[in-house]
């Protein structure tokens, strides 16, 4: 919200800018807003407020990923949980919900358990960095919410995630 | 006639024990020609008084329909009927039925009396031409359904010797919306797919409804509080509570046989464990401790043991325990994985869901997991129920891509007359009741 309001406004000062006729000031706007480079994204990011969810779901990663009928985190997992206490660290006024997932290719109540398995390892490795245990609350979603809806690994693979959720009092 | 019904179940559990492999369900599609069901005359209930109602015309659309979907029955086609029945207290002309190759003969009349309906029915052998059945039922109008499944119930009783299942209803999850965002609903039915009733509004993700032996309440999981806890629905009055607050997530409920306890998993951190929590004083008590996944559990009709899954092994396997949890002992022994077992009211068999080589398979095997049996098997395939005979089942089958869902099949425990139950949308979670009257 924050950050659209943020992009709403430097949308009207581009618009300003064009208007009045102000062309390489224009030119450095168009560059920060689309990026004017090859990532766009990455680049609308660094307008992302510092300490908003916007920043932790890009800048520092929201979620880890998980093999097969798998609780434990690989070297690429454990690397995003160190970015998110790190950020944590830094705003210690915020806590997170880390909810954890299954793909499609379990049982119900197993790929209950096994998300919440996955949600409670996620946590403990970031209460063994030092985020305080009550700063994190789990939910385990099982099966029930796909972010990818195909039925094949290419989809499988990003759904069994556990996704660290900002909550902003 | 009964022996030839007898002999019919017979080769059902011929076949039953002799395809134990699990290519067994397309064998069993094959034999499936040889078991023809037995050609049964219904003829149209009676109705001299409020024939413009239709209402005997749609008692006996139902009672054909549920014998026809057993598929032990055939229904036979009304216009080959040789004699028009006009009273049910007249002796039928035997001869005429046996033409038509009718073994079975049903008649009925209806009379309003007092704002009431009454049922007067008769079932016939036309070979001994002997009366196997006269009786009759007082209704009121709403309650004409269940009077139709009531009769096709002691129609399937007489001729099986085995208890009917028609008048029951499906407990299950109505499903709308994309694949990422579903919005699942608590929801009952007939079992003949009929009266769909949503009986939540959708805010609230709920999960796997489980009927109460009485048939006035259903156990979930629901996200209701944002975590997922298990709640009691009170169908007649409904309202919900929750079933008890523990330090944790409850999830995968189910009714002990006589309705006094919950049996459910309670998410513990290092894993999950079964607890049982009795519903007069809502006393828990830990059945398991392990830092495994165990989970499902479901009751014996005797109440004596419990099966229930657990990861423990390294994958999911069955296991049985006695009720104090004592005694725990693996009995899935098959190359794969398997989850969800449910206990069949008979004691006999536990139903599963089967995993093996990226496949869902529905399977039944002995409460010593002796004589494992594949009733289904495709890409996906999860959750069995029980008719409460103990005869067949209804499992949820789901189509694969971004477009798919689940729908609700019955199957008979020999792999035999698989059917779509037609419900409004996508379905998933069912589960069966006892029979309602």
């Amino acid at each position: 919200m924050i950050y659209k309001k943020a992009l709403n406004l430097s949308l009207t000062f581009l618009l300003i800018f064009i208007l009045t006729g102000c062309g390489s000031t224009r030119k450095n706007i168009e560059q920060v807003l689309f990026g004017g480079g090859n990532n766009n994204e990455a680049e609308i990011v660094s307008n992302a407020i510092p300490g908003s969810s916007q920043d932790f779901t890009v800048n520092v990663g929201d979620r880890v990923f998980f093999a097969t009928n798998s609780t434990s985190l690989d070297d690429d997992a454990k690397a995003i949980l160190e970015r998110q206490a790190s950020w944590l660290e830094l705003y210690p006024e915020i806590s997170i919900i880390v909810e954890g997932h299954a793909d499609e290719r379990g049982t119900r109540e197993y790929n209950i358990a096994l998300s919440a398995k996955r949600a409670d390892i996620a946590v403990a490795y970031l209460e063994s960095l030092g985020i305080a245990g009550d700063r994190i609350e789990t939910v385990p979603y099982g099966k029930e919410r796909p972010v990818a809806a195909c039925s094949s690994e290419a989809c499988w693979s990003q759904n069994r995630r556990a996704v660290s959720v900002v909550i902003i009092e | 006639m009964k022996n030839r019904m007898n002999r019919l179940i017979f080769l059902l559990f011929f076949l039953l024990f002799y395809s134990t492999n699990s290519q067994a369900a397309l064998e069993i599609d094959v034999t499936e020609g040889n078991l023809r069901p037995m050609p049964i005359a219904i003829t149209t209930v009676i109705d001299k008084q409020n024939e413009q109602l239709g209402l005997g015309l749609d008692i006996t659309k139902v009672i054909a329909s549920d014998l026809a979907g057993s598929g032990l029955f055939y229904p036979i086609n009304p216009k080959a009927f040789l004699e028009e029945v006009n009273s049910v207290d007249r002796s039928p002309n035997f001869n005429s039925w046996r033409v038509v190759n009718a073994e079975a003969l049903f008649t009925a009349e209806l009379i309003y009396e007092n704002e009431r309906y009454k049922i007067n029915y008769k079932l016939w052998d036309t070979f001994t031409e002997k009366s196997l059945e006269a009786n009759y039922l007082v209704f009121s109008k709403n309650k004409w359904r269940n009077v139709a499944h009531m009769i096709a119930d002691t129609i399937y009783t007489r001729l099986t010797d085995e208890k009917g299942y028609f008048d029951t209803q499906i407990a299950f999850i109505a499903e709308s919306g994309p694949k990422t965002e579903r919005i699942k609903r608590l929801a009952i039915m007939d079992q003949d797919g009929q009266n769909p009733v949503l009986l939540t509004s959708g805010k609230d993700l709920v999960l796997t409804p489980r009927f109460s032996p009485n048939g006035k309440e259903l156990v979930y999981l629901s996200y209701r509080n944002g975590q997922p806890q298990v709640y009691i629905y009170d169908i007649q009055s409904k309202q919900t509570y929750v079933v008890g607050t523990f330090p944790g997530i409850t999830f995968a409920p189910r009714f002990s046989p006589d309705g006094k306890k919950i049996i459910m998993s309670l998410q513990e951190g290092v894993g999950s464990n079964l607890f049982e929590m009795d519903l007069s004083n809502f006393d828990r008590k830990r059945l398991t401790n392990t830092s495994d996944i165990n989970t499902a559990p479901s009751y014996s009709p005797n109440t004596r043991n419990i099966v229930f899954e657990s990861d423990k092994s390294g994958t999911q396997q069955l296991y049985v325990m006695d009720a104090n949890g004592n005694n725990v002992r693996r009995i899935s022994f098959g190359t794969g994985s398997y989850s969800t077992p449910v206990w069949s009211p008979r004691g006999d068999y536990i139903a599963f869901t089967k995993i093996s080589k990226g496949r869902f398979m529905i399977g039944v095997m002995f409460a010593d997991g002796s004589g494992e049996r594949i009733i289904t098997d495709g890409f996906h395939n999860e959750g069995p129920t029980w008719a409460p005979n103990g005869r067949v089942l209804m499992f949820f089958r789901e189509s694969p891509g971004e477009d798919g869902g689940p729908m609700i099949y019955s199957v008979d425990i020999t792999g035999y007359n698989e059917r779509k139950i037609e419900t409004p949308g996508y379905a998933s979670d069912p589960s069966w009741s006892a029979l309602m009257n």
